[in-house]
């Protein structure tokens, strides 16, 4: 009969397994402390020189105000501010929404059919290529409600970058892998469920953290483009308004606030990605060296 | 030993007019180990895809003895590279073959947890392949080929890529597997020794246009052990070979 098989594992793949934070010693965990601290002690140190310099110069605040006068603005404005930022968001995270489900959705009929991609692609450059804040003015002619002109400016600025990636992501599945699928006689659902999708998470991803800033920056710029008429406004309506009465201060809070938005986007993305790619994606991996 | 597939007057030309196999005829037996050998541009590889039925046949045709059975459900294929999908677990990617016939997991875990004893993975069932050497990704390929139980496997230069140690370790494991398993391999490699050492018989072949120039059967029993490389009858064998290998540079030279 046949010989028993040896079960022993190939040497030098046990080292492997081990996780990576194992592997390192006590001085590592000092030098990632200080990694996570660095970037907020540099940020403050910023901000504490910025307040020097402005109360030293004795700038006045209608020119630059001072960290603390903004707090102070922002502090005092919260409850109006926070009912533009509420907006903001909402136009922000509308128009992200609707680019991934029309981005994926493009995308998906692009891998699978050529036609399609030939006969649509150029629109979408066209979409691309052409400034917002060209086209912005034409939009909010064309469209009577100002909420719904300003999510399909963003929507516009945001839906390219899901698109192009998800497109490259689809294509990016291993050919071997394919051809497993082909031999196994896999239906077009269960390769596009297990193999294609999987393939194009991270290429999907990536084009979600740039869509996420760019719905940000969509939102604020359309809405700059818009002025600051009608019922309900956003933070770019603050901000025109600060600046036609000389508000600095108030401009600065605004700013802050759409500063924010934008990092907290970034962080929540950062964080999705790190949730779905983890565990697989050379990008998510820590080097174990 | 009767046949299990025929491949009569087989060609290759692609798109652009280059003639990858011209004029392929060659009978696989039963439980054979057969090992197509040559140089690169052969076309050993294209051979075994047409055989998977990846790649579409130009001219000839592949006859199955047993004409009633589904043929495609009982190849499995070992790529060169371990092909595995990154973002699932071993058991996931050795799962693969059978969720794609629409067994769940439940139903395909004796069949899994079997293979990968086989192959001795039984405790990284639920790691990803990322963390494996070399070596243990190939063993899973080879469990996932094998999780189906195949009547023909094809294996496409699966070792090329390994250590001289871990690829002699293989190729123990994979004789052991289809002594005890009773299918039939073709193995593409492009090692002299690697074909001896495994082979039933070994089929020759030369380049522009692929074609088959030589067919040599290795007479030794099975088991073979690593003391058949020190053999006198190993050496001869391997001379012989490197010999027709030779004659298949000289063709196109």
């Amino acid at each position: 009969m046949a010989e028993p098989f040896q079960p022993a594992p190939d040497p030098g793949a046990v080292g492997a397994l081990v996780p990576p934070s194992h592997l390192g010693g006590g001085g590592r965990t000092t030098g990632q402390t200080v990694q996570k601290i660095l970037p907020f002690v540099v940020f403050g140190m910023a901000l504490l020189a910025w307040e020097l310099v402005v109360r030293i110069n004795s700038i006045p605040h209608y020119i630059l105000p001072a960290p603390t006068l903004v707090l102070g603005t922002l502090w005092d404005n919260l409850g109006s501010l926070m009912v533009s930022w509420l907006y903001t968001m909402k136009i922000t995270f509308g128009a992200l929404l609707l680019a991934v489900v029309g981005g994926v959705a493009l995308a998906m009929l692009f891998a699978l059919n050529k036609w399609v991609e030939l006969c649509l692609f150029p629109f979408a450059i066209v979409l691309q290529v052409t400034p917002i804040v060209a086209i912005a003015p034409l939009i909010l002619i064309f469209i009577d409600s100002t909420t719904a002109a300003l999510l399909l400016c963003a929507w516009i600025v945001a839906f390219f970058p899901i698109l192009s990636n998800t497109v490259v992501g689809l294509r990016s599945a291993d050919h071997n892998l394919r051809d497993l699928f082909t031999l196994y006689r896999a239906s077009p659902w269960q390769t596009l469920r297990f193999l294609l999708v999987p393939s194009a998470m991270p290429y999907f991803i990536a084009g979600l953290k740039i869509a996420g800033g760019l719905s940000l920056i969509g939102a604020v710029v359309a809405e700059f483009t818009a002025g600051a008429a009608g019922k309900e406004t956003g933070l770019a309506s603050r901000i025109l308004e600060a600046s036609f009465r000389t508000e600095i201060p108030k401009m600065f809070a605004a700013l802050v606030l759409v500063s924010l938005t934008g990092i907290m986007i970034y962080l929540v993305f950062m964080g999705v990605s790190r949730l779905v790619l983890g565990k697989w994606h050379e990008s998510e991996i820590k080097s174990s060296r | 030993m009767s046949t299990l597939l025929e491949l009569r007057g087989i060609e290759k030309r692609y798109d652009n007019g280059t003639l990858a196999l011209a004029g392929v005829d060659l009978a696989v037996g039963r439980h054979e180990f057969v090992s197509l050998l040559g140089p690169s541009g052969c076309g050993k590889s294209t051979a075994l895809k047409m055989i998977a039925g990846l790649s579409p046949v130009t001219a000839g045709s592949i006859d199955w003895t047993d004409k009633s059975a589904d043929h495609a459900k009982d190849i499995s294929f070992v790529f060169q590279e371990p092909t595995l999908m990154p973002w699932t677990q071993v058991f996931e990617n050795v799962w693969l073959p059978l969720r794609l016939k629409g067994v769940s997991r439940q139903a395909a875990k004796p069949q899994i947890d079997a293979v990968l004893d086989k192959v001795g993975l039984a405790q990284f069932a639920h790691v990803y392949p990322r963390e494996l050497s070399g070596g243990m990704k190939m063993r899973v390929s080879i469990a996932r080929a094998m999780v189906t139980e195949p009547r023909l496997l094809l294996m496409d230069e699966p070792f090329a890529a390994l250590d001289e140690m871990t690829r002699f370790k293989l190729n123990n494991d994979t004789l052991a597997l289809w002594q005890a398993q009773q299918f039939t391999t073709i193995f593409v490699t492009h090692s002299v020794y690697e074909s001896v050492y495994l082979s039933k018989r070994i089929i020759v072949m030369a380049a522009r246009p692929g074609r088959i120039i030589a067919d040599i059967p290795v007479d030794e029993p099975y088991p073979r052990l690593d003391s058949f490389r020190n053999t006198p009858r190993y050496a001869e064998l391997c001379v012989k070979v490197s010999q027709a290998l030779q004659r298949a540079g000289d063709h196109h030279g």
